[in-house]
């Protein structure tokens, strides 16, 4: 196993799968059946080899394993893949989902077939290929090209004001890639290098970093969402497909909060503690600011996607909080809501695909024909408001502790989102599952079938599991972690230390 | 056997509830019940072990949880007395009401789903008291706030319920938000939040301007030491003091919300639209006293901030004062009841507040049997009467069903306190409560005396109210309909049968367990540690004596529960037997303040319009003005809108016309050469 690339085998393992769905050019059921298959199959086998990353690795190395590095065009740039803590787990968890989204497209995508379920492979390769490259050029190609397929499958499959949406998306995120792309640039001219590596191991001048935080934080911003430039994503899930929505909230919203770790708080630390404040304003903004908006929704897509921001306020709370509990947490927090996000999606999609609509009060009384689906929705809704013993609470109980550190003012603040989102969350499960059933239209509906089962149960377990032993994934992350803040508080330290220098020098 | 007393409820819970419709309701009943018996059993076998014998805290780590840098918590179990007691209480009511519901829940379709909730609340409320830390704490906290939502929810098809329900989960929420910081707090200020750190760090936070026998320049080290700044909370840079003060106050409001105190008490009355049996497990006898448990577990940091206790002695009486005037008026039995619970809350806090934790807990135990009797009573009269609840509809059953009107009388006689003061003879709540009034009476910080008077008020009500519900439930002529009263029945002996145990408690509990709880200081009582029974479970400052203190109180004092004991029984007769147009005429004279107390003093109102309205009028502003407005007007939709605009002014310029596209040609060329002309020569 020493010797096989295995990132580069999950990252471009999908690929495969593109080649053998174009040969398939039929356009008859069977054709379909065998698309759906072999997409299906191929992300399946990817999930397979991406455990044996996890069985791989070292917990107790704090750098990058797995590496694999071959030079690119002679340019310095090569093509340089490895994971560590921070980032491997983000691997496994796109390679987990992808499955999980071509089972909910099965019945719910009619309409080229084919089309969309290379849309979703070649994404599936563009994603794990964020987390694993080590050069920052190959990180931006992934980065960005991972907008494209987004892009078309809310363009092409999405809901009635789909171009709108995916028009607004592409332009959010455009304007942070732009500036990202001139950062990288005048990253290069500094370091002389672009691998990532080279780059954690390299001092920005102070003077610098604050520019290049602000290029990359436009970019990461937009990403998670951070409030303001968040609205975006509503309309972006209101209108993607179902597959599309778990992967845009369990997967893409991740991308930014991992490219902050990455690179925002490990290559400008001294930048990001002097603007930890503004990260932590916007945050705790986004926390209470879009758990009343979520509130108010009468669409039930909206409102997650509202709950989506308010979560990952916390994520960027935790990060910058720059402390053990604010960073784990925020990772951790991630992956949870990774879980739980795409499973409250998957549980829209279910009632999507039998009424077509997502307006909450078009439901009413679902517990009395959907138990099965009343219980997996209540624990993905429990998760959601982060009851302790779900995967939700501990990154949200970890960020807050974290930030707790850092600043009072704000901890205050974000933990209002605890009383917020129990009121938005409890208040859509009651319109939706409780209560009698009176909508002739619903008294037809049927409980889970077994496609959806295969879906949503193992998503009750893991959401539990986590919950109540998250130490697999802390095991994980521990390491890289620790070096992390300490790489962190060396480079405040010496920051100071100037500081100090050139206040006796005046 | 403590790993089976906590775990087992769970997988009771799971057996219901995953396998209820294939093995059926009969076997989920049976299953749930015979478990929750076997752990109740158990349960008195630790609780002997720990009463009788020397045995140290014991505790037993099950499973790591939370590892991240300096953070460390485990799922872990902390036993020691009063976890023992907590035990007792909780097992002993959740198996008598399990069994109770077999009978009580018998035309209810959905009884395995029932039977889980059960269990799954009795799972979680023993992982709260057997953790030994904050965080498992707070998960077993959660834990129960959610399966008091699914019980109070349970008749999902009622809307009142599925509101109670919502209400309950996020009013206990905002004491959440409360124990969450505190739990950061502690975090902070003992990098770590295992109780065995904090309690063994929380000595030196003790106030050190009396510390005797160390050197003069020790003394001042330790006062730099103590004016240090350890937190910055809110812009305020805390001392140790300080910052102790704080964090028990945060800790507290978890408390309020959970024990439904004054201003977090709304959802409570609101709870009983859940199943009878449910009230009285959950709202009665042992949820709502986790508040009353974490504070008497904190006692260590409690202890040593007058502040927090004081906070803790005024939040107390005035609930217990509070619920007490609501309690007066209310018309539906089980209403009546729950404030009376909130009442009795109140009495537990006030204890702890002056420091009297023993008789806090004591007051715990001995509520838990009377409270339960009365709830199971209660549910046993609505069930004899057709799912009334209103006992303006009710009145002279109690030659119909006289097995529960004797346990009801029991219980009532063990909440006002019956008792010949100055010897012991008397029921439970002769014992505990009039302990916690005797304790305000010589407490020592500053709210001691205004809750003493509060209590004393609240006695006369309690026992008021309480023979008000007994003589509107039980007496007079039957206001039902005939064709109710055809089929008024006594329950079946799988719901008289828990009634009795109860009421053998409700009676004897006091007599046999207060020398264990409230005793006189045996030997080896020092330094400020409990008696013998609690050993190390609750903490005493230096300075508190209370336990012994008051057994020494004027006879005055003694007698006074006693006077308004006998008052309120007096009253509540007069009006409601010997002439029942009193109340009316009262009513209509006083109708503002009748009006006031009806209506809960106006809380859930008042939260409306100040909490919950503004909420969703600023969901909506932000959303509609905020998001669609501000942000994508000048966003994207902005940005947009000018695109297009502009673009259309370039589509004007195409005009079709040749000598349109030469002269603009020409006029490049010509800027062009400019440029390059001047650009050249720089």
């Amino acid at each position: 196993m020493a010797g096989m690339p295995i990132l580069s085998l999950v990252t471009f393992l999908p690929l495969v799968g593109v080649l053998i769905i174009l040969f398939i050019n039929d356009d008859s059921d069977l054709a379909r059946r065998n698309i759906r298959m072999v997409a299906l199959l191929t992300t399946a086998f990817t999930f397979l080899i991406s455990l044996l990353i996890w069985i791989g690795f070292d917990t107790a190395d704090p750098g990058f394993q797995f590496v694999e590095k071959v030079d690119w065009l002679d340019s310095g740039i090569s093509y340089h893949m490895g994971v560590d803590g921070i980032s491997m787990l983000f691997v496994i968890l796109t390679t987990f989902l992808m499955p999980l989204c071509i089972l909910a497209s099965w019945e719910a995508v009619q309409k080229r077939v084919k089309a969309y379920m290379i849309a979703f492979l070649i994404l599936e390769t563009l994603m794990v290929g964020v987390f694993c490259a080590l050069d920052i050029v190959l990180f931006y190609v992934f980065f960005e090209g991972g907008l494209i397929p987004m892009f078309i499958i809310i363009g092409v499959w999405g809901g009635k004001r789909r171009v709108y949406a995916s028009f607004k998306f592409f332009l959010y995120t455009l304007l942070g890639s732009v500036l990202m792309l001139i950062a990288i640039m005048a990253m290069y001219w500094d370091a002389g290098t672009t691998s990532i590596p080279g780059l954690l191991e390299h001092d920005f001048p102070v003077s610098m970093q604050t520019w290049l935080w602000v290029a990359f934080f436009a970019s990461f911003a937009v990403k998670m969402p951070m409030w303001p430039v968040h609205t975006w994503l509503p309309d972006a899930h209101v209108e993607a497909p179902t597959a599309g929505s778990v992967i845009l909230a369990g997967i893409l919203l991740k991308l930014g909060g991992y490219g902050l770790i990455r690179f925002s708080l490990s290559m400008f630390p001294v930048a990001s503690a002097e603007l930890s404040g503004f990260v932590f304003t916007l945050s705790v903004i986004a926390i209470v600011y879009t758990s009343l908006v979520a509130l108010m929704q009468e669409d039930i897509k909206k409102l997650i996607a509202y709950s989506s921001v308010a979560h990952m306020g916390y994520v960027t709370m935790g990060i910058f909080a720059a402390n053990h509990q604010g960073l784990d947490g925020a990772i951790f927090q991630m992956l949870s809501h990774g879980l739980v996000s795409g499973a409250l999606f998957l549980c829209v999609g279910v009632v999507y695909d039998r009424m077509h609509t997502r307006e909450i009060s078009a439901y009413g009384g679902l517990v009395n024909i959907m138990p099965r689906y009343a219980v997996a929705f209540m624990v993905f809704t429990m998760a959601n408001v982060g009851l302790p013993g779900t995967s939700g609470f501990v990154g949200e109980f970890l960020t807050l502790m974290g930030i707790f550190q850092a600043n009072t003012w704000f901890a205050v603040v974000a933990t209002l989102g605890v009383i917020l989102s129990a009121a938005y969350a409890l208040w859509l499960y009651r319109r939706v599952i409780f209560g009698v059933l009176e909508k002739e239209s619903l008294k037809a509906m049927l409980d889970l079938s077994g496609r959806e089962k295969v879906i949503l149960y193992p998503l009750i377990v893991l959401t539990i599991f986590f919950g109540v032993y998250p130490a697999p994934v802390f095991d994980v992350t521990t390491a890289s972690v620790d070096a992390l803040l300490s790489d962190y508080s060396a480079a405040l330290e010496a920051a100071r230390a100037v500081a100090d220098v050139a206040m006796a020098a005046h | 056997m403590y790993h089976a007393i906590v775990f087992l409820p769970l997988i009771g819970a799971l057996i219901a509830g995953l396998f209820g419709r294939s093995i059926g309701a009969k076997a989920s009943e049976y299953i749930t019940s015979g478990i929750m018996v076997l752990v109740a059993v158990l349960s008195w076998i630790a609780f002997g072990i720990f009463a009788f014998s020397d045995e140290p805290t014991i505790t037993i780590e099950v499973l790591r949880w939370i590892q991240t840098g300096t953070l460390d918590i485990s799922w872990a179990f902390r036993i020691d007395t009063l976890t023992a007691v907590m035990l007792v209480v909780v097992n002993t009511v959740s198996s008598l009401v399990h069994v109770y519901s077999i009978g009580y829940m018998h035309h209810d379709p959905d009884r395995p789903r029932f039977f889980s909730y059960l269990s799954l609340f009795t799972f979680a409320m023993l992982m709260l008291v057997t953790s030994d830390n904050l965080v498992q704490m707070f998960f077993g906290w959660e834990g129960v706030g959610l399966a008091s939502y699914l019980l109070i929810g349970f008749w999902y098809k009622k809307p009142s319920a599925c509101a109670a329900a919502m209400k309950a989960f996020i009013v206990n929420r905002v004491g959440d938000f409360g124990f969450a910081l505190g739990i950061f707090g502690v975090f902070v200020l003992f990098g770590s939040v295992n109780f065995e750190t904090i309690f063994a760090n929380a000595a030196s936070y003790l106030p050190t301007g009396d510390a005797h026998g160390a050197a003069e320049a020790a003394t001042e080290a330790m006062h730099a030491a103590d004016t240090e700044t350890v937190l910055n909370f809110l812009g305020y840079h805390l001392d140790k003091a300080h910052a102790l003060t704080i964090v028990c106050l945060l800790l507290f409001m978890g408390a309020m919300g959970k024990s439904a105190q004054f201003l977090l008490h709304t959802w409570l009355p609101d709870a009983m639209e859940g199943p009878t049996p449910v009230s009285a497990l959950i709202h009665a006898a042992t949820m709502v006293t986790a508040g009353v448990f974490m504070v008497a577990r904190m006692s260590p940091l409690f202890e040593l901030s007058a502040t927090a206790l004081t906070v803790v002695t005024v939040v107390g009486a005035i609930t217990a004062f509070f619920a007490a005037t609501v309690g007066l008026v209310q018309n539906d039995i089980k209403r009546v009841i729950a404030y009376s619970t909130c009442s009795q809350l109140g009495y537990m806090f006030v204890a702890l507040g002056v420091g009297a934790y023993g008789a806090g807990v004591f007051h715990l135990f001995t509520h838990a049997f009377f409270k339960a009797l009365l709830f199971l009573g209660a549910g046993s009269v609505i069930h004899a009467v057709s799912d009334e609840q209103d006992m303006r509809r009710m009145g002279g059953l109690r030659s119909h069903i006289p097995m529960t009107y004797w346990m009801m009388v029991i219980g009532t006689l063990a909440l006002t306190g019956v008792g010949l003061p100055g010897t012991i003879i008397g029921t439970a709540g002769f014992f505990s409560k009039d302990a916690i009034i005797e304790s305000a009476y010589v407490g020592h910080n500053p709210a001691a005396g205004f809750a003493f008077g509060l209590l004393v008020i609240a006695a006369l009500f309690t026992s008021f109210y309480s023979w008000r519900l007994i003589f509107m439930t039980f007496h007079g002529k039957p206001r039902a309909s005939a064709d109710v009263m055809h089929h008024v029945h006594e329950s079946p002996p799988v719901m008289l049968i828990p009634l009795y145990v109860l009421a053998a408690g409700a009676l004897l509990a006091g007599f046999v367990f207060h020398d264990f709880f409230i005793g006189h200081a045996a030997e080896g009582h020092h330094e400020g540690w409990y008696n013998e029974f609690w050993r190390t479970a609750l903490f005493a400052g230096e300075g508190n004596h209370i336990l012994e203190e008051f057994h020494h109180v004027p006879w005055a004092v003694k007698l006074s529960p006693f006077i308004v004991m006998v008052l309120g029984v007096i009253t509540a007769w007069y009006m409601y037997i010997r002439s029942p147009q009193t109340p009316k005429t009262l009513a209509a004279q006083h109708e503002g303040l009748y009006k006031f107390l009806l209506n809960k003093w106006y809380f859930d109102e008042l939260y409306d319009f100040l909490f919950v309205k503004p909420a969703m009028r600023l969901g909506r502003f932000l959303w509609k003005r905020g998001d669609g407005w501000l942000i994508d007007g000048f966003g994207p939709d902005g940005v947009a809108a000018r695109v297009r605009e502009v673009t259309g002014r370039v589509v004007r310029l195409q005009t079709g016309y040749l000598y349109h596209y030469a002269f603009a040609m020409l006029i490049g060329v010509a800027a062009l050469v400019t440029w390059m002309m001047l650009g050249g020569s720089v």
